[in-house]
C-alpha cells in the first residue's frame, strides 16, 4: 500500500470535508508521515487540531508533495504524549516545540523543547558552551538599526562562533488568536499585519483559504491584479535587500541606487492599492480596486525602465571583484541542511533546492503564467544575494508581459461565508518564501483554529546554521542576506 | 570605477522637494478623512459596524462636535468605511499631514483639525537643529519601521533637516516607537527610555504604536507607547507615509508654522502656504 493513501489530498488553496481527512492513532500517525518523509515529501506544516487553547487534541499534518503539487492532510486522534518526530524528522523540530508550547503535548524524545514565543524570551534557559577561552556574546533584544526585536546569543571561540542561539517572542502579539477569532471585521488587518512588509502575500492567503471554504472563484483579472501586487512586493523588497546588503559591505553607490529603485515598487503598489505596502485592497472574492488602463501604462513605463536599471545598477555591484570577496564563501548552508531542516524560499534556492510555490503549486494566475525558478548552489551570501538580483528580473519581465496583456472581467466577485466542517490550506510564494495559512470551520462555518506559518518559521534556524563555524563579524552581513521576519514568526 | 561614474550620471539627483512643495502623492493614496454626517441617512451606521479597529464612532444627535468622529489613532486608512458608506459621508483626502501633539487631536469631527505643535521654545533651543533618535520596535510589523528606514534613502533624506537615526539610546535625544508594545517587549521599551538622557522626546509611529491598532484589546499588547513611555507627538497611519513622519517632525521641531488644516485646504488636499517656510539645512 502506498504511504499517500493513509492520507486525504488537495491542491493548494482547496478546501475538504474534514470527515474525508483520516484520523489515525499517533503510532500509524506517526509511521505514516515518516514513510511519507522518506519518498521526499516535505512537512509543510503540523498543528495540533483543538478548539481551545492549552487543552490536548490531536495533531494534524500537511505533507507536501512538491514534485506533484500535491498536499496530504492527516490527523492523529487525541493524545497528551506521543514519540517525538523529530529525532527522525528534523522539519518537525519547531512545530512540535510550539505545538507544546501551545498546549502542552510532549512529543518524548525531543532533543531541546525550548519555548518558542510565548514565554518571555529573558526567562528562557540558554545553550551554554564551557572551556578555556569560550566566551558568550549576547545581542538584542534592541538592535543597533531600525529592526524589529530578537535575541541571539553566540558560543564563540576567538572570533569563530560555535553555535549561535535565536530566541524570539519579542514580537508575539496574538495574531492566530485574533485570526480564530474570525470570520470578524478586523481578521484582513490582522493577517495584513503579521508581517508588513509581506502584507501581500498574507492578505492572499489569508484570502485564498476564504475563497476555498466557501466555494468562490475570483475572476481571472482578481487573480492577474493579485499577482500584478506579489511581484511588485518581491521587487520591493529583493531591491530593498541588494542595497542594503551593498550597505553592510560598504558598497555606498550601489545602496543608494537599490535603495531608492524600492521606492519605485512600493510607489508602483500606492499606485494601485493607495498603500505603499499593498495593504487594503486584496479582499475575499478579489480586489478592492481595478486597475484601469491608464494606470497600467503608467506601471508598464516603471517596469521597462527598471528593467534597464535593475540591471545596470546590479551589474555594477556584482562587477566589483571586492564586493564579492566579501560575499562568497560567508554563511554557507547546503542543499542537504535546507532540506533536513524544511527551509523555504530565497535561502534554499540559493543552495540549489528547486522549490517555489509558484512552480510547485501554482495558485491563483501562475497556474496559467509560469515564472522561471533560480537557483544557485553555492548556499552563501552571495548566491543569496544573487538569487534576488536573478529573481527581480523575472519578476519584471512578468509584469511586462502581464501588464500588456490583463485578462478582462470584474476585479471582484461576492464571496460568501465558509461552509461547515472544511478545512484549507493555501499556500503562497511570498518574497521570502513559502507563507502557509490553514484554516478549519466548525459546525457553525466560524473557524474552529487558525494556523499561520510565515517563511522566518522555517528559516530562522537557517540562520543558526549559517553562523556555525563562520566569524562573529559576519553576523550582520549574514543575517541581511536572510532578512527574516521578527513578527512572521511570533505572530 | 567607471560604472559607478556612470551609473552615477544615470541616476540623477533623487531627493524630494518635500517640503517645499506638493510630494506628489497618486490619486488612491488615503490621507487624512473628510467626514460629511450631514450626508448620514438616519439609522445608517455602515461605516461603523465595517471599521476593523471602531476606529469610527457615532454620536448622538444633538452632539456640537457634529454625528460622526473618526479616531485617526486607531484608523488603518483601509477604507472598508467609504466601501461601506452609500452616501459618501466619509472620504480621505491626499491630505498626508495626519500627526498631533495630543492624543485627544486625532479625533476627527466635521470641524477643524489641529495638527502637531511645536515643542517649547527652550526644547527648540536645544533640538531644532539637531535630533538624534533611537528607534524601538516593541511588537512592530516592520511596516512602520520600513518607512522610518525609507526616510534615510536618498529621496527622504532625513539627514538634510538635522534628524537622525542613532544606534545607542545614551546618544539619542528620543525613542520613536513602533507597535502595539508587546508584554514580552514592555521591560525592554522602558529601560531605553530610561537610557536616553534628560530632556527627552518620545514619538508614537503608526496605528499599533499609537492605540494597538489591528492588535487592539489582544491580551498580548498593551495598547500602543504611551501605555509604557510619555507620548510627544503622534503620527497615524498603517504605516504612515514617510512625508507623514517627516512632517510630524518638522512640525514638532516647529519647522513647518500652520497648525490647523480648515474645511478648504482640506478639499484641496494640499498644503497651506506657510509650509513654505520649512527650509532645509
Amino acid at each position: 500500500m502506498s504511504p499517500t493513501s493513509r492520507f486525504a489530498s488537495i491542491r493548494n488553496g482547496e478546501a475538504v470535508d474534514f470527515s474525508k481527512v483520516p484520523v489515525v492513532s499517533v503510532e500509524e500517525f506517526r509511521s505514516s508521515i515518516l514513510k511519507m518523509a522518506a519518498t521526499g515529501h516535505r512537512l509543510c506544516a503540523l498543528v495540533r487540531d483543538a478548539k481551545k487553547d492549552r487543552t490536548a487534541g490531536g495533531l494534524l499534518a500537511v505533507l507536501a508533495d512538491d514534485a506533484g503539487g500535491k498536499l496530504f492532510l492527516a490527523a492523529s486522534q487525541p493524545m497528551a504524549r506521543y514519540p517525538s518526530l523529530t529525532p527522525d524528522l528534523p522539519q518537525a523540530h519547531l512545530f512540535e516545540r510550539e505545538i507544546h508550547e501551545d498546549c502542552g503535548i510532549v512529543p518524548e524524545g525531543h532533543p531541546w523543547l525550548k519555548p518558542v514565543r510565548l514565554v518571555p524570551p529573558d526567562k528562557v534557559a540558554f545553550f551554554k558552551e564551557e572551556g578555556a577561552e569560550i566566551h558568550e556574546v549576547a545581542v538584542g533584544p534592541i538592535h543597533a538599526g531600525i529592526i524589529e526585536p530578537g535575541h541571539f546569543r553566540f558560543q564563540c571561540h576567538g572570533e569563530t562562533v560555535h553555535h549561535l542561539e535565536i530566541q524570539l517572542g519579542y514580537q508575539h502579539r496574538g495574531a492566530r488568536r485574533l485570526l480564530s477569532a474570525g470570520l470578524d471585521r478586523r481578521s484582513l488587518a490582522v493577517a495584513e499585519s503579521i508581517c508588513g512588509d509581506t502584507a501581500v502575500a498574507h492578505a492572499w492567503a489569508y484570502c485564498a483559504v476564504w475563497e476555498a471554504l466557501s466555494g468562490c472563484a475570483p475572476s481571472l483579472r482578481a487573480e492577474a491584479i493579485r499577482a500584478v501586487l506579489l511581484e511588485a512586493e518581491r521587487l520591493a523588497n529583493h531591491i530593498g535587500d541588494l542595497g542594503a546588503i551593498s550597505n553592510d559591505v560598504g558598497y555606498l553607490p550601489a545602496a543608494a541606487y537599490f535603495g531608492r529603485m524600492r521606492g519605485d515598487f512600493l510607489n508602483m503598489l500606492m499606485l494601485v492599492s493607495g498603500n505603499r505596502y499593498g495593504k487594503g485592497i486584496l479582499k475575499p472574492g478579489g480586489a478592492a480596486f481595478d486597475l484601469p488602463d491608464e494606470m497600467r501604462a503608467q506601471m508598464i513605463e516603471t517596469v521597462k525602465r527598471s528593467i534597464v536599471q535593475v540591471r545596470e545598477v546590479g551589474n555594477m555591484f556584482f562587477g566589483e571583484p571586492s564586493v564579492i570577496s566579501r560575499l562568497e564563501g560567508v554563511g554557507v548552508i547546503s542543499s542537504k541542511v535546507c532540506d533536513d531542516l524544511g527551509l523555504v524560499g530565497v535561502c534554499a534556492r540559493a543552495a540549489g533546492v528547486d522549490r517555489d510555490v509558484r512552480q510547485d503549486h501554482p495558485f491563483g494566475l501562475y497556474r496559467f503564467r509560469y515564472i522561471p525558478v533560480m537557483r544557485l548552489d553555492s548556499g552563501d551570501v552571495f548566491a543569496r544575494a544573487m538569487v534576488r538580483f536573478l529573481e527581480a528580473q523575472r519578476s519584471l519581465e512578468f509584469l511586462r508581459g502581464l501588464l500588456g496583456h490583463l485578462p478582462e472581467g470584474k476585479s471582484a466577485v461576492p464571496c460568501g461565508a465558509p461552509a461547515a466542517n472544511q478545512i484549507a490550506v493555501s499556500l503562497i510564494e511570498g518574497w521570502r518564501g513559502e507563507v502557509c495559512h490553514i484554516a478549519k470551520t466548525g459546525r457553525d462555518g466560524k473557524y474552529e483554529w487558525y494556523q499561520v506559518f510565515d517563511p522566518s518559521f522555517h528559516n530562522w534556524i537557517g540562520v543558526a546554521m549559517a553562523l556555525r563555524g563562520g566569524e562573529i563579524s559576519d553576523f550582520p552581513l549574514c543575517n541581511k542576506s536572510f532578512n527574516l521576519s521578527y513578527a512572521g514568526h511570533d505572530l | 570605477m567607471i560604472d559607478i561614474l556612470k551609473n552615477r550620471i544615470k541616476q540623477g539627483y533623487r531627493t524630494s522637494k518635500f517640503p517645499g512643495e506638493d510630494p506628489g502623492l497618486p490619486e488612491r493614496f488615503r490621507g487624512r478623512p473628510v467626514l460629511r454626517p450631514e450626508l448620514c441617512v438616519a439609522g445608517c451606521a455602515a461605516c461603523v459596524d465595517a471599521c476593523p479597529t471602531r476606529a469610527l464612532e457615532q454620536r448622538q444627535p444633538g452632539d456640537e462636535k457634529g454625528l460622526l468622529a473618526l479616531d485617526l489613532g486607531r484608523c488603518l486608512f483601509c477604507a472598508e468605511c467609504t466601501a461601506a458608506c452609500p452616501e459618501g459621508a466619509v472620504t480621505f483626502t491626499k491630505d498626508h499631514r495626519l500627526a498631533a501633539s495630543r492624543r485627544g487631536d486625532l479625533l476627527v469631527t466635521s470641524e477643524e483639525a489641529r495638527l502637531a505643535e511645536s515643542l517649547g521654545q527652550e526644547m527648540r533651543r536645544i533640538f531644532g537643529r539637531s535630533l538624534k533618535l533611537r528607534q524601538v520596535s516593541a511588537g512592530g510589523c516592520s511596516a512602520c519601521e520600513a518607512e522610518l528606514t525609507a526616510l534615510g534613502n536618498v529621496v527622504f533624506d532625513l539627514g538634510r533637516f538635522g534628524v537622525q537615526f542613532v544606534a545607542s539610546p545614551r546618544h539619542a535625544d528620543g525613542l520613536v516607537v513602533t507597535g502595539p508594545v508587546t508584554r514580552n517587549m514592555s521591560e525592554a521599551l522602558r529601560i531605553a527610555y530610561e537610557a536616553v538622557p534628560p530632556p527627552r522626546i518620545v514619538i508614537a509611529v503608526g496605528a499599533c504604536g499609537i492605540s494597538g491598532g489591528p492588535f487592539i484589546g489582544s491580551n498580548e499588547q498593551l495598547g500602543g507607547a504611551a501605555s509604557v513611555v510619555p507620548v510627544d507627538l503622534f503620527i497615524p497611519g498603517c504605516p504612515p507615509h514617510p512625508v507623514t513622519i517627516l512632517d510630524g517632525m518638522l512640525r514638532l521641531l516647529g519647522r513647518l508654522k500652520e497648525n490647523r488644516v480648515r474645511e478648504a485646504s482640506r478639499e484641496r488636499g494640499g498644503e497651506t502656504k506657510n509650509d513654505r517656510d520649512a527650509v532645509p539645512r
